[in-house]
């Protein structure tokens, strides 16, 4: 190591503070808090030994190249993941203080609570209103005006209100990408969920429709928690309060977003968001 | 790890293009002082003409280093290289300025003759372009531990421009007609000064470039 590494300037003179420190935030609520996780598909150790605690209304980011876990991470978190036969797991994922891979612990309470929103949008071949009224009517709500409110508020929710209230009863299918994204953001609203997976949910989508997605978060933040799996490092930038940057299965470096994005402190995170490798 | 050919090869061109205008600039410097010690006013007109190609040069990296930003979007260490080279070329070019300005003093202090020895002005001058010399240096190299050391030789020039800038108050009151060139003196005396300040921020930038973190070297 050259000498310009271990010089430490910090013991000669302090840095200035002049800058507001991001890292000194109001403390919330923990929503999710993975413990000591570890996550086996057959011999194969995906997930090792992750810790990572998800505050209230916080936009979460996860990143990681291609591989290193963080789909099947954020899938573990509403227990998607279970599908796969071949899985196994230790160790606690806490939500609410309650570890939901207890046995005890209901499937069906918990995709209440944590909604997900997949890459490709994946509205039902039923119409708009339809596709959002689908979680409430599995969840008894029958009454038309109960149904009614519920799905404007969840498209207004998702900010598609004013491009679709004309054509509720028409196909989701008809509607752009972008839309459709949407759409399946409602959908998930519409069972009022308290947290909100998001897997790699703009990578379909063009530009502006990536942006109103991206706006559409930092609205849903002020009653949501939400989690991000996202292969684009500016939108990691631009939309969240705390990026995990996984690598291997493992999770590198978990800190505030703008520390991730200006002063790492892992190489290889450095390394990953300057696009040196991933 | 993949490296970032195109980036890394446009991030050492432009690093390449701030080093050649230091030199230009601590050239001017030092070509603009001894064209005063030497009344040599011809010398002193080339480098007031010669400013244009520093400001083109000083233009020329900011247009790169948007152009890199806009098409690579760096974060972290690379967008606070680019940040710190943006800041220190405008620094440099303000070397130059200092120099044009120093060349525009000898031109109006003509061919007279000095009223005071103004060997402590070159001493000064002299410490200061090792200073720039140093900065630039240590900024190539990424030698956090130069730093320091600049900053002091700052404090040494502070010292020595106060010297001289009492000598020559001193000098005004018992020779008020050379009120003119006692004048012009203590303007060059000031801009060798703020020449080794801006070595000094460029030590600073430095410093953030390594660490993330502001320090002032000064304190």
């Amino acid at each position: 190591m050259n000498k310009t590494n271990t010089y430490e300037i910090d013991k000669i003179i302090k840095p200035s503070q002049l800058m507001p420190d991001s890292t000194q935030k109001v403390e919330k609520s923990s929503v999710i808090n993975t413990k000591n996780f570890n996550l086996w598909y057959g011999n194969h150790h995906a997930l090792k030994d992750i810790n990572l605690e998800m505050k209230e209304n916080d936009v979460t980011a996860i990143i990681g190249p291609s591989g290193c876990g963080k789909s099947t991470y954020i899938k573990a978190l509403n227990r998607m993941v279970e599908l796969v036969p071949i899985v196994k797991t230790t160790g606690e994922i806490n939500y609410r203080g309650r570890n939901i891979l207890d046995t005890s612990y209901e499937v069906e309470e918990l995709r209440t609570r944590v909604g997900m929103v997949f890459q490709k949008p994946n509205p039902f071949p039923k119409s708009i209103y339809d596709n959002i009224a689908y979680g409430p009517r599995i969840h008894g709500i029958k009454n038309k005006k109960i149904l009614d409110e519920i799905v404007e508020k969840s498209i207004r929710g998702a900010a598609i209100w004013d491009e679709v209230k004309d054509r509720l009863n028409q196909n989701a299918l008809g509607l752009s990408g972008g839309q459709q994204q949407r759409i399946c953001i409602a959908r998930c609203l519409a069972i009022e969920p308290d947290v909100i997976l998001m897997d790699e949910p703009t990578s379909a989508l063009d530009p502006i429709s990536t942006l109103k997605v991206e706006e559409l978060v930092q609205e849903l933040k002020n009653n949501y928690s939400i989690i991000i799996v996202t292969h684009n490092m500016q939108q990691a930038a631009r939309i969240s309060d705390k990026t995990a940057f996984f690598l291997n299965g493992e999770v590198v470096e978990f800190d505030h977003t703008d520390t991730i994005f200006s002063t790492p402190k892992d190489q290889r995170t450095e390394d990953y968001i300057s696009g040196r490798f991933g | 790890m993949a490296a970032r050919v195109h980036f890394d090869h446009e991030m050492d061109a432009i690093q390449s293009d701030l080093v050649k205008l230091s030199h230009l600039c601590i050239q001017a410097l030092e070509n603009s002082f001894n064209a005063l010690i030497e009344r040599n006013h011809e010398k002193s007109q080339v480098i007031i003409e010669q400013d244009a190609v520093i400001n083109r040069l000083e233009e020329q990296i900011n247009d790169r280093v948007i152009l890199v930003m806009t098409r690579q979007q760096p974060v972290a260490k690379d967008l606070r290289r680019l940040v710190v080279i943006l800041k220190a070329a405008a620094d440099m070019e303000r070397v130059g300025d200092y120099a044009v300005n120093i060349a525009k003093e000898s031109i109006r202090i003509g061919k007279k003759r000095f009223i005071t020895s103004i060997e402590l002005l070159e001493d000064m001058c002299f410490k200061t372009t090792e200073m720039l010399h140093e900065v630039v240096q240590a900024f190539v190299k990424e030698e956090m531990s130069q730093a320091k050391e600049i900053a002091e030789k700052d404090d040494q020039i502070d010292e020595m421009y106060g010297n001289i800038i009492t000598h020559l108050m001193r000098l005004s009151s018992v020779a008020p007609e050379n009120i003119a060139q006692i004048t012009y003196l203590s303007f060059i005396c000031s801009y060798i000064e703020r020449c080794a300040d801006l070595a000094t921020n460029i030590a600073e930038y430095l410093l953030y470039l390594k660490k993330g973190q502001r320090y002032d070297l000064n304190q």
